[in-house]
């Protein structure tokens, strides 16, 4: 792995770090339940893309998979979530 | 050859995280419901997307194929629209208030003519 890519990761899991700790400061803070939804989809959004650099750092294949359940879970919660807000219930 | 393919995915890596950094700034400070769920659905979207494809270039990089990216990527790209809307569905159902202005030329109930 060349430096300038090994730096680009250190420096991209550092900035989506932040990214995650402003999601939480709003998934704690938010006035409205929506927001704490739509920062909990962030956050989803923010762990996919963490995890495929860790997969690229530690040069494993495996942990792509483990992205996919966590892109496929956070789609679902989202919606589940979504529709309870603005049904009143998730199946009808 | 490769290690032209790891630059590239480099200076792709640290767009996307630009912007998922502004995705999550604009959810921390914008002052509407709208307005933050408008900031993180497209930025985030472009960040992982382009996460995956620096991904999809390391690992053709190393000469193996990258299915397992590809799926990720179309199904966050088809995945985002969705959960957003049904987002932008709910805060309208529970009337969240806007501090947006109506735009100009707005049908106001109350100066329709008779």
């Amino acid at each position: 792995m060349s430096p300038a890519l090994d730096w680009a990761l250190n420096l991209g899991i550092v900035t989506i770090t932040i990214a995650v700790v402003l999601c939480a400061v709003r998934l704690l803070r938010g006035p409205t339940m929506t927001d704490r939804v739509l920062a909990l989809d962030t956050l989803y959004m923010n762990a996919v893309a963490l995890i495929v650099l860790l997969g690229i750092r530690w040069n494993t294949a495996l942990l792509f998979e483990g992205a996919l359940l966590v892109a496929m879970l956070g789609f679902a919660s989202t919606v589940a979530l979504a529709r309870y807000l603005s049904r009143g219930d998730v199946v009808e | 050859m490769s290690i032209w393919i790891e630059y590239l995915a480099a200076a792709v890596i640290l767009v996307a995280s630009f912007f998922l950094l502004v995705g999550a700034i604009g959810l921390a400070r914008l002052p509407d419901f709208y307005m933050r769920l408008h900031a993180p659905t497209k930025a985030s979207t472009l960040g992982v997307g382009g996460v995956l494809v620096a991904s999809m270039l390391v690992a053709a990089g190393q000469g193996r194929p990258g299915i397992a990216e590809l799926l990720i990527t179309l199904f966050v790209f088809v995945t985002a629209p969705v959960s957003a809307n049904l987002m932008a569905q709910a805060a309208l159902h529970l009337r969240l208030p806007s501090t947006a202005l109506p735009p100009e030329d707005a049908v106001v109930p109350e100066r329709r003519a008779k």
